[in-house]
């Protein structure tokens, strides 16, 4: 019998996905009624069991793609990978009003390089006190901190070696979970709750997953104005840091 | 019929990444540049002006509003394939660098989004929220 489940499961994944993310979430939902009364989100709840069992899959078979490396649930890997990812993220732009995204646009767009930025800032300044003094090596850790992407697009632009190219990507990755866990936990401090707010948080913190999971587990209706702007920041970084902002840390370092 | 949304979806999404590859080229980045926010434009437009003319149907509208409810389950299973794993294993510089980088973020959202606050708009006009409440 273990047989058969294993080739079922094996060949259908992605339907096992289905499966076992609607599994998830109906114990994410139970537990948030009956666990918290309905103070964390169901959704949070979901996303967090989500990453530790990414953390565990990562673990036990040293892939990359978390849970999705345990061949029984390869499927995850389709299901939340970039194309349904987007998909999905494009619907929610549905019954959106067109005025809301102009009215705060402006905004947006100043978020966008703010955000880049500011996230380049801060890991260039983690990247010197620690000791790193070429320019192409704190450049390339700041790049990861603006997202998992820009980092290693820069590094490799850059002629960065691979050991500073691995951290830049952990500096993003961190920074997107780190995203996931925090943003419906201070959602209230920072005002996130209508879509002009929503807009600039997308802009500042740009790391689309991060962004995606973040308001998806604060109010979904948010997720269409975050993620509108988000999808320009990795572009906008990728413009930014192996040029301008290598040139500004060269002058500086 | 519902397919009819899901090829609107579909082909808009198709424009927007063309869009933005373009964009990406022009500029001279190995990357898109904003493909995804096109496309989300693009069918607010595409699908304003089909309801204005009356050609929105309830059974088109399914097509779009299924892809907008499984946004959480996928996000989900986007979190279970995260690399966990590598990102607490990258040492202090990694964790601090992504931690700061994520605190200074939203630290800035109150900064710049300023004091005039508009509520979010009431969930019967938000098709995207009765429609994940649909399926809780």
């Amino acid at each position: 019998m273990n047989d058969s489940i294993m080739t079922v499961f094996d060949k259908y994944h992605l339907i096992a996905a289905f499966a076992v993310i609607g599994l998830t979430m109906f114990i994410a939902h139970w537990a948030s009624k009956r666990l918290t009364r309905g103070r964390l989100h169901g959704s949070a709840i979901a996303i967090l069991v989500g990453l530790a069992l990414a953390w565990l899959g990562g673990v036990s078979t040293g892939g990359k793609h978390g849970l999705a490396d345990v061949s029984l649930f390869s499927g995850l890997g389709l299901m939340g990978g970039g194309m349904l990812r987007d998909l999905a993220i494009i619907a929610t732009a549905y019954g959106v009003r067109f005025q809301e995204i102009r009215q705060a646009g402006i905004r947006g767009v100043i978020a966008l390089f703010a955000g880049v930025l500011v996230s380049f800032i801060a890991g260039a300044v983690v990247a010197v006190s620690f000791g790193y003094t070429s320019a192409v090596d704190i450049t390339t850790i700041a790049a990861g901190a603006v997202t998992y992407i820009v980092g290693p697009v820069t590094g490799a632009t850059l002629g960065a070696s691979s050991e500073v190219i691995a951290l830049s990507i952990a500096a993003g990755l961190v920074k997107s979970i780190l995203t996931m866990v925090f943003t419906p936990l201070t959602a209230k401090w920072i005002g996130l709750d209508n879509p002009r707010s929503a807009m600039i948080f997308g802009g500042l913190i740009g790391t689309t997953s991060g962004v995606a999971a973040g308001l998806a587990a604060t109010d979904a209706r948010l997720v269409p104005y975050g993620a509108m702007t988000a999808t320009f920041y990795t572009g906008l970084g990728i413009l930014l840091a192996p040029t301008v902002l290598f040139l500004a840390v060269r002058a500086l370092a | 019929m519902v397919i009819y949304g899901v090829g609107l979806l579909a082909g808009c999404m198709l424009v927007g990444l063309v869009t933005g590859d373009i964009l990406g080229t022009l500029l001279g980045i190995d990357a898109n540049l904003g493909g995804v926010g096109i496309a989300m434009l693009l069918l607010i437009l595409v699908t304003g002006i089909l309801k204005q003319r009356g050609h929105m149907p309830e059974s088109t509208e399914q097509g779009i509003n299924f892809w907008n409810a499984m946004y959480i389950p996928i996000v989900v299973a986007m979190a279970a394939s995260q690399n966990v794993a590598a990102a607490f294993s990258g040492g202090l510089v990694a964790l601090l660098a992504g931690a700061l980088a994520m605190a200074l973020g939203l630290l800035l959202v109150p900064v710049l989004t300023g004091h005039r606050r508009e509520p979010l708009p009431p969930s019967d006009a938000d098709a995207p929220s009765t429609a994940i409440g649909r399926t809780h």
